[in-house]
């Protein structure tokens, strides 16, 4: 083995890949740590730019004082190349460099290669990086899920997850009057920030029925929240808060939304134990904005483009180690399952090691694998909790939009599939053109995939059968074809990219 | 105005050292803080929507928040499709909203003209 330093890229500056970071450089690792934002911290520790400092950020958040000192170790590290703005938008494997040269010897001999661009979002003439790192390390967490219902397409509704970014990163309060609703735990701290940066939350509404809390999970999910150290302590904190000031309504969904061009009112109704609205329970509530997520997606475009296994439930796949299939990659974080920050930490630490070619027993990790083992149920436990029932689909109209980018209604969507006879994602999502904007199905994708094999199904067939996922996209993120045309002429394969000449102050 | 940003004099976490910029909106003048983003600026000042879609011209601005959606992309001097929630605004940026209708067939371009 040669003596030469192993070459470490991260992708996600998240609370995984800080952790995983770190753990590589405490084996000596040269590390890359990539992120798209300008900031660190990943949308967990989203926070105030520099240009607005607070003495008391760290009360909006959970473990904040921790993420000040993994970024703090980072950034006086030298060994470690923080490049903030870099977009990562292809990954592939060279089959003939890895094969030429075997494994783990020179820079590049895995053949894994990391397309990446440097510079403001969607700019024009960002600065093109190639990266043949020794071994990657994705933690590219996860965006929220929101289901169609009829008015979602109205400017007002947000994702959970927009609320709590603009709260957190800009103090920004997206309504005066708003309605919280959709299914898991983290729908309180959302409602926690929304009331911290002055809205009113006139309910948080929990899909999930008591019963199936109780049996998934718990009857009151902030004490779930409040399960370990510090972060449980806050928590607690936002708990009480919640269940003193904020009603909390389990077996209840936001089934439409309504305005013409604007939220002006939703209807809220209990559902029952599958999610199916139960007739008669409607209410109407005056509301400027609805924040709703009933779930998570992945973001699995970097693991899907190099070849990563995923799980049946759409996870990427790893091992005790955190190796996904692919022997140089690890993964780390809610893209191998949604289970929250501490086992999202455990996770990093875990990969970081093993891609810095740590040993599975050693000793500074043994604390990581017993708090991540602690916490590997909590995935399972929270799907089982509040994973996506199918009756949620008895809440849509004919016309309510499915593909927000293409403005496909639910009608046309299951007409089409129906004339078309069609039995393949590829082909209805040509037919449909649900899927096809320009979020590349990002939104709707998995949406899509469960109401068309539905529909398919229904009219006799065994569902969609061309076993085509709408995860795979082999542009990670859109980019611009002059982009595209300089990194095709760029630099040639024989230079040194794995040490990136483009840095910026982390 | 319903969405805004909260004044740091009523912000119990007091962010500080705040320095004013100004964006044009089609126009329009809308007064944000250094280190927003766009969307962040637009909607402070209770500009809700501002994209226009293409097939039938309803109103979008912010819906994921985190640079998956695309719904709220606006043209920044010029330069087309960048995601407001994801680009910082810098001062005098001239943001221009989009609607990219889909074309109307002409009568050489008819797909349907040998069937009428």
């Amino acid at each position: 083995m040669s003596a030469r330093q192993r070459e470490v890229v991260v992708v996600g500056a998240g609370p995984a890949g800080l952790q995983a970071a770190l753990a590589a450089r405490a084996l000596g690792a040269a590390v890359t740590l990539l992120d798209a934002s300008d900031e660190l911290g990943g949308q967990y520790w989203r926070h105030l730019p520099a240009s607005r400092p607070s003495e008391a950020e760290a009360s909006l958040h959970h473990g904040f004082e921790r993420f000040v000192s993994m970024r703090a170790a980072l950034d006086a590290d030298d060994g470690c190349t923080v490049i903030i703005e870099a977009q990562a938008w292809a990954a592939d494997v060279d089959r003939d460099t890895a094969s030429d040269h075997g494994s783990d010897v020179g820079s590049g001999a895995t053949g894994l290669r990391l397309h990446v661009l440097v510079g403001p979002p969607d700019g024009s003439d960002r600065a093109s990086l190639t990266l043949r790192p020794d071994a990657l390390v994705l933690a590219t967490g996860a965006h929220d899920r929101t289901l169609p219902f009829p008015g979602w397409d109205l400017p007002g509704v947000f994702s959970a997850g927009a609320a709590q970014a603009l709260a957190k990163g800009e103090r920004v309060a997206v309504g005066r009057r708003v309605v919280v609703a959709g299914a898991g735990p983290f729908l309180l701290p959302v409602a926690a920030s929304l009331t911290a940066t002055g809205s009113r939350v006139l309910g948080v509404y929990e899909a999930t029925t008591a019963g199936g809390l109780a049996r998934g999970w718990l009857p009151k999910p902030w004490q779930l929240l409040g399960v370990t150290g510090k972060a449980g302590e806050l928590l607690g904190y936002v708990g009480g808060h919640l269940r003193h000031r904020i009603p909390y309504r389990v077996g209840h969904a936001v089934v439409a939304a309504h305005g013409t061009d604007r939220v002006e009112r939703v209807t809220i109704a209990a559902v029952d134990a599958d999610w199916s609205p139960i007739p008669g329970t409607e209410r109407s509530v005056e509301a400027d904005a609805v924040c709703v997520s009933h779930g998570f997606t992945p973001r699995l475009e970097l693991p899907v483009a190099v070849g990563c296994a995923l799980t049946d439930a759409r996870f990427v796949q790893v091992d005790a180690e955190q190796r996904t299939s692919v022997p140089t990659v690890f993964a780390a974080g809610e893209i191998t399952g949604i289970g929250g920050v501490d086992a999202a930490l455990a996770e990093g630490a875990i990969a970081g090691h093993a891609a810095a070619g740590g040993l599975p027993g050693a000793s500074g990790i043994r604390s990581a694998v017993s708090r991540r083992d602690t916490f590997l149920s909590f995935a399972d436990r929270l799907e089982r909790a509040h994973g996506i029932r199918a009756g949620w689909s008895d809440w849509l109209d004919d016309d309510t939009t499915i593909c927000r980018c293409e403005e496909v209604d639910y009608g046309s969507l299951r007409a089409t599939a129906a004339a078309t006879c069609a039995t393949g994602l590829r082909s209805l999502k040509l037919s449909t053109r649900a899927g096809l904007g320009i979020c590349q199905g990002r939104m709707c994708g998995r949406t899509v995939e469960e109401l068309l094999h539905r529909t398919v199904s229904e009219s006799g067939g065994n569902g969609l059968i061309d076993g085509v996922s709408s995860d795979r996209r082999p542009i990670v993120s859109p980019l611009r074809i002059g982009e595209l045309a300089v990194h095709a002429q760029g630099p040639p394969p024989q230079e040194p990219p794995s040490t990136p000449t483009a840095e910026h102050p982390g | 105005m319903v969405s805004r940003r909260l004044p740091a004099t009523s912000d119990r976490i007091v962010p500080g050292a705040e320095d004013t910029l100004r964006i044009d909106l089609d126009g329009t003048p809308v007064d944000g803080l250094r280190g927003q983003t766009i969307a962040g600026v637009l909607l402070g000042s209770g500009v809700l929507a501002w994209r226009r879609t293409s097939g039938s011209g309803n109103p979008r601005g912010v819906f994921c928040g985190i640079g998956v959606c695309f719904d709220c992309i606006v043209t920044v001097n010029g330069q087309r499709d960048v995601r407001a929630c994801q680009r910082r605004a810098t001062d005098g940026d001239r943001i221009e909203t989009q609607h990219d209708a889909l074309p109307e067939p002409t009568a050489d371009h008819d797909p349907n003209r040998d069937r009428a």
